[in-house]
């Protein structure tokens, strides 16, 4: 379809015939005066109150206490087989507990059928409680944080920045991104607020600070 | 100080009682009010409505007749809106009427701003002992940026009491040619204005805008819901030896 | 079948039946209102939302101003990345450069992410007539499709729907598209979303064709973002095979860290949240993660055209956030089935005149659905100043022949007000009638008297009073109603 290509550039070009020939992209001026964040408090508090507001479960435990209270959260919710992603630390899961199944990678029926996926992340962001999964070792493709139901994802907090601003720049677009803030949800009746459609209906975040 | 009166068109022609009072206020607070008889209208109407070229012509007009004033109350917030933020896209840049607009278009000010910026006064001896509520209109609001101008002058006026109206910002439905032109949504949103209106218990609705009252008036009026619509300038005019009349 | 918005009827017909429809108002009053609020109070929590604004416009701007550079930049970052690109002229392009990819892969039905600009090309309807099944995977977007319906709103397109009209919905045809609806399910918002959860889970976990629009395509590195709710989104974006997604070639951003404007200001501006749920990042094929098949369709189909006009083009910058449409009095009033297009409201006011034109009755009215408020300005996050493109496209429909009433009345009033003397003796001619005047008036004036009543002409207007009290009448000297014996205009 190289025509139409030619065709529309051409065009585009004949209707920009009002902005001088030798305006470059970066003459355009951008102002970049707005905050790189906005001070809405600490960094944990402020995830904790976003992902909370969202109907998201939240932890906040020490790197020492993480095992138990992933066990303890699996346990809560009767998770017996979660899939995990290649490069999950081994300590996370311990030696007793449900069933770690590795994603060899496991097709969409496999993973329909497990009880949840447990993940570390990439970033998270607190002023809008968002998580974002970069498919990083401990994160895995796609697929294993959206098929199950339930996800159990942990975030360090070393891995928290305050704003959108702050997070872009830890990120490669050259990755699948997935930017989550909270369990799935619409609005599409009469504009209210329904946790759980598609994607996993439970969110549950286990913030390690200290 | 000497202010030059833009009456507007629908002022002169419908509403006199607003431009008396205005006549009647400032001179009250020791001001002299000049009236250039040259003037016609702003021309928003056609501007709005797609005439590009005839709004043009009386924007020349407009800015023939008050170049030489150095300020211009429009006690109207629509005219006034247009002056200062339309006429500025009427006229190319780089022509003398761009260069005429820019110079004059900051002096064209509505009343409450006239009363509270320039002359900085909000209790202008007026005594006007009714319940009243407040629309704000959406040239007043979103053009001029009128705040909360004319509350202040309502507030120092004796014997008023001032009732919120729900859904204050919301527009009336006037949108001049739109009232006609979509006469059922025009009337559905005068309607729900005119029923927030009745809910406050107020016996006044007040505005800057007489185009605005003149149609949440008339569907108040063919409601028979017992509000009576006023001009702001009414309101800040009248005193006990001369009340406005209701 | 309904879904289609040719042969529409003038916006202001449209409107007016709507207006008598008590049902449709009382949703329509309740879903703008819970959402403004919303948008407000989030919008509100960050103290730098104008200079957000600034730079989400001028962002844009940059991107319109160098259109042809940027285009070019994303192809190579898309191909450099393991996309195709394929570019549509038009509408029919775009459909059978669909149509063929589905074609070229063997099947018969796809999954969609809702998107507006396959509505906007009726995509669906294409793939119907190839034989091809697209199965519409948003909440919203699946209860206009399986209602047989129009969508109403660029975000919610089934807003006009309440939740009893919905379970009548999915109760009455969801087993003909596939798993049906459970037989005591409710009209609880929740049981709602499971029934739409139960129907589509196995399409989404067989299908093996993904249709989708983007919100942002950034030149610099390929990257396509697709903000969502449900996670029907990620489920069409990660599962399949083959992904076609269909853009307009205004959706893009220069880099990726232009994002950091965008993804505040939308999805406050949108759903009213900090965040939507999900958003989705990939850049053409990544090995072993998601499609293993991409193609991205630039789509024009009136957009260059919109780009030529210096006044209008600003309409381009728009996001679909759809806040215009939230605080829009006539919107609320009126629906989105008026404005006869996908893109109703506001930005559809200013947008469908322009990438259809103003030929047909319909279109040509669209740039008088408003009455000029400024509300849409005012929370539009990227500052299109809707008022301004509205009057300049009634401009182009009163300069483009027809309105010839009008335009005969709008002269004559021009040459009235063009002069003071003229205007003084159309006055006085005004009050001696001014007893004649009807309460309710005939013709054109019906409109406004049918529900207001006319206010009473003075018998004298403001500039014979000063013109008499000018001659030493005294400050509160009321000349003659007739205004006989007068000078002209007191000069």
């Amino acid at each position: 379809m190289s025509g139409s290509r030619e065709r529309i550039l051409a065009r585009v070009r004949a209707a920009l015939a009002d902005v001088p020939r030798d305006e470059r992209p970066g003459d355009v001026d951008v102002p970049r005066d707005y905050a790189r964040e906005h001070g809405q408090g600490e960094l944990i508090p402020v995830l904790t109150d976003r992902l909370l507001d969202y109907r998201a479960l939240v932890h906040r435990v020490t790197a020492a206490e993480l095992p138990g209270a992933i066990a303890a959260a699996l346990a809560r919710r009767g998770a017996a087989r979660v899939v995990v992603p290649p490069g999950l630390p081994d300590a996370w899961l311990g030696e007793a507990g449900p069933v770690a199944v590795p994603d060899r990678p496991l097709d969409v029926a496999e993973l329909d059928a497990v009880d949840g996926v447990l993940t570390g992340c990439a970033v998270a962001i607190a002023e809008t409680g968002t998580i974002v999964l970069d498919a990083g070792p401990d994160q895995g493709r796609r697929a294993i944080t959206l098929v199950p139901d339930y996800h159990l994802c942990v975030v360090p907090a070393e891995r928290v920045v305050a704003s959108v601003p702050q997070a872009l720049p830890r990120l490669d677009p050259r990755r699948p991104l997935t930017w989550i803030s909270g369990p799935s949800a619409t609005s599409d009746i009469e504009l209210n607020r329904v946790e759980g459609v598609h994607g996993p209906r439970t969110l549950e975040v286990v913030i390690v600070a200290g | 100080m000497r202010i030059a009166l833009f009456i507007t068109c629908v002022n002169d022609t419908l509403f006199p009682r607003t431009g008396q009072a205005v006549v009647r206020l400032l001179e009250r607070l020791g001001h002299e009010v000049v009236f250039p008889a040259a003037q016609t209208c702003c021309g928003q109407m056609h501007y709005n409505t797609g005439y590009r070229r005839e709004a043009q012509r009386l924007a020349v007009r407009f800015v023939r007749t008050f170049a030489d004033c150095d300020v211009v109350l429009a006690p109207s917030g629509s005219c006034a809106g247009m002056v200062r933020d339309n006429y500025p896209r009427l006229a190319d840049p780089g022509s003398r009427l761009h260069e005429a607009v820019s110079a004059l278009a900051p002096r064209v000010v509505d009343l409450s701003e006239l009363l509270v910026d320039v002359l900085e006064v909000t209790d202008v001896g007026a005594y006007f002992p009714h319940r009243v509520t407040y629309h704000p209109t959406c040239h007043g609001l979103r053009l001029l940026r009128l705040g909360d101008r004319p509350q202040r002058l309502l507030r120092e006026v004796r014997g008023l009491e001032l009732v919120e109206l729900a859904g204050a910002e919301e527009c009336c439905g006037f949108g001049g040619t739109f009232a006609v032109k979509n006469a059922a949504v025009s009337a559905a949103m005068a309607a729900d204005k005119a029923r927030h209106a009745a809910d406050t218990g107020a016996e006044v609705l007040c505005a800057v805008d007489n185009s605005c009252l003149m149609h949440i008036g008339g569907t108040l009026d063919r409601q028979r819901a017992g509000v009576r619509v006023l001009h702001l300038a009414e309101i800040l005019a009248s005193t006990e030896e001369e009340p406005a009349s209701l | 079948m309904s879904a289609t918005f040719v042969g529409m009827p003038a916006f202001p017909a449209a409107a007016r039946a709507a207006t008598g429809d008590a049902q449709l108002r009382h949703n329509l009053r309740k879903a703008t209102h819970t959402i403004r609020d919303r948008r407000r109070a989030v919008v509100e929590e960050l103290d730098d939302w104008p200079r957000l604004r600034a730079a989400g416009r001028a962002v844009k701007d940059r991107v319109l101003r160098h259109l042809d550079h940027y285009l070019e930049r994303l192809e190579e970052a898309v191909t450099a990345a393991g996309g195709r690109v394929h570019w549509a002229a038009d509408a029919a392009e775009a459909n059978a450069i669909v149509t063929g990819l589905v074609r070229a892969t063997g099947e018969r039905e796809v999954v969609k992410v809702k998107s507006m600009a396959t509505q906007e090309i009726e995509l669906n309807e294409a793939l119907a007539a190839a034989g091809i099944t697209a199965y519409e995977t948003d909440l919203a977007e699946l209860i206009v499709q399986l209602g047989d319906d129009r969508p109403s709103h660029i975000l919610v397109p089934a807003i006009h729907r309440n939740r009893a009209e919905i379970r009548e919905i999915f109760r009455r045809t969801m087993s003909e598209w596939g798993v049906p609806a459970p037989d005591d399910l409710t009209d609880d918002p929740a049981a709602l979303a499971e029934a739409a959860r139960r129907h589509l889970r196995e399409k989404f976990l067989s299908a093996k064709v993904a249709v989708s629009g983007a919100n942002f395509a950034v030149a610099e590195t390929g990257s396509l973002v697709v903000l969502e709710s449900e996670g029907n989104g990620r489920m069409c974006l990660t599962l399949p095979r083959t992904l076609i997604s269909v853009v307009g070639i205004e959706k893009i951003v220069p880099t990726w860290a232009d994002l950091e404007v965008f993804l505040q200001l939308l999805p406050r501006s949108s759903t009213g949240e900090r965040m939507n749920p999900y958003t989705s990042v990939w850049s053409g094929v990544i090995p072993g993660d998601g499609p293993q098949e991409f193609h991205l369709v630039l789509l024009d189909n009136g957009r260059s055209a919109t780009l030529a006009d210096t006044v209008g083009r600003q309409a381009l910058r728009c996001i679909r956030c759809s806040a215009c449409l939230n605080i829009c009095p006539v919107y609320e009033r009126a629906g989105g089935h008026a404005y006869g297009s996908v893109y109703p409201g506001p930005i559809g006011a200013i947008l469908t005149p322009q990438l259809r034109g103003t030929t047909t009755e319909l279109d040509a009215s669209l740039p008088y659905a408003s009455s000029l408020c400024g509300a849409c300005y005012e929370v539009c996050p990227v500052a299109i100043d809707i008022p301004e493109v509205l009057v300049h496209l009634r401009e182009r429909v009163a300069s483009g022949g027809g309105h010839t009433a009008e335009r005969a009345a709008m002269a004559a009033a021009g040459w009235v007000l063009n002069d003071d003397r003229r205007l003084g003796l159309a006055q006085r001619a005004a009050g001696r009638m001014r007893g004649l005047v009807p309460r309710r008036l005939p013709g054109p004036g019906a409109a406004w008297t049918d529900t207001r009543d006319v206010p009473a002409i003075p018998a004298e207007s403001f500039r014979d009073w000063w013109a008499t009290r000018e001659r030493g009448g005294g400050p509160d000297a009321r000349g003659p109603a007739d205004g006989r014996g007068r000078t002209e205009g007191g000069r």
